[in-house]
């Protein structure tokens, strides 16, 4: 301590730790927050079912969901999905992602939205006629300090027509 | 900076960064604020190096009392060995 260089140095460092300490105290602080996010989902109308070599469905959806429980002082930005769920003979599982969004903050996180599949709800293979499939609300949660998670809502008993149209 | 003021300053840094890190985290979080947590904590590393990195005034209130030059020469100093005396003399 006998210097400027010195002083200077050590309040640094010592800045620097006690920084870190506050950041994993935030981080921390996150785990004895209460999540009870709800979500649902309705398929409005089938738009297109068609097989262009693989089975390739258009639809609406009506997307209702509750996500801001998951928003804390630390929460940076949240990460939705909706995947199509489903079981075929070639593969155990099946994620299709239909549909996404970036919540920036809290009074974005309650929505409600209808809207056609963001992404190409495509099979691989004919496996897509009468069959049933869950829709699957995934989210990542970006924390500001400290580790991202992430977590889903599976809804169950969705199925698609048996004929193409 | 003397002695005493060096120890004072070390304590004082550290004591105020502690408390600025609490204040932090408590305000910041009854807020819900991460960015005002993160105001209060720049703030309060900005007022500890004010406080702790300038040499000011009141850290050199006990200065080391040196022995005056002139009591040395009334104590001179006992003579050493040969030995010692010639290592001395030959680095010279």
């Amino acid at each position: 301590m006998h210097s400027f260089g010195y002083r200077a140095n050590a309040l640094l460092t010592f800045a620097v730790t006690a920084l870190a300490f506050i950041c994993a105290i935030a981080s921390l602080s996150d785990k004895f927050s209460n999540q009870n996010p709800s979500a649902e989902i309705q398929i409005l109308y089938i738009k297109r079912f068609k097989s262009y070599g693989n089975d390739e469905v258009s639809l609406t959806l009506d997307i209702n969901a509750d996500l801001q429980s998951l928003f804390t002082w630390n929460t940076k930005q949240v990460f939705a999905f909706v995947a199509a769920e489903y079981e075929t003979p070639k593969n155990s599982l099946n994620q299709v992602s239909l549909w996404d969004v970036i919540i920036p903050d809290k009074e974005h996180a309650k929505f409600r939205i209808q809207t056609s599949n963001k992404y190409r709800f495509i099979d691989q293979g004919h496996n897509l006629r009468g069959k049933e499939f869950n829709l699957t609300l995934h989210w990542h949660v970006m924390p500001k300090t400290g580790k991202m998670f992430a977590d889903k809502i599976v809804m169950p008993g969705y199925s698609l027509p048996d004929a193409y149209k | 900076m003397d002695w005493q003021g060096q120890k004072v300053v070390e304590q004082v840094m550290q004591i105020l960064l502690v408390i600025c890190g609490v204040v932090a985290v408590v305000v910041g979080y009854a807020t819900e604020s991460f960015r005002m947590m993160m105001m209060i904590y720049a703030g309060g590393v900005v007022l500890a190096t004010l406080v702790t990195v300038p040499d000011w005034p009141f850290y050199n209130h006990h200065p080391l009392k040196w022995l005056d030059p002139s009591e040395a020469d009334k104590h001179p100093k006992p003579q050493v060995a040969a030995v010692a005396s010639k290592k001395k003399s030959l680095k010279k």
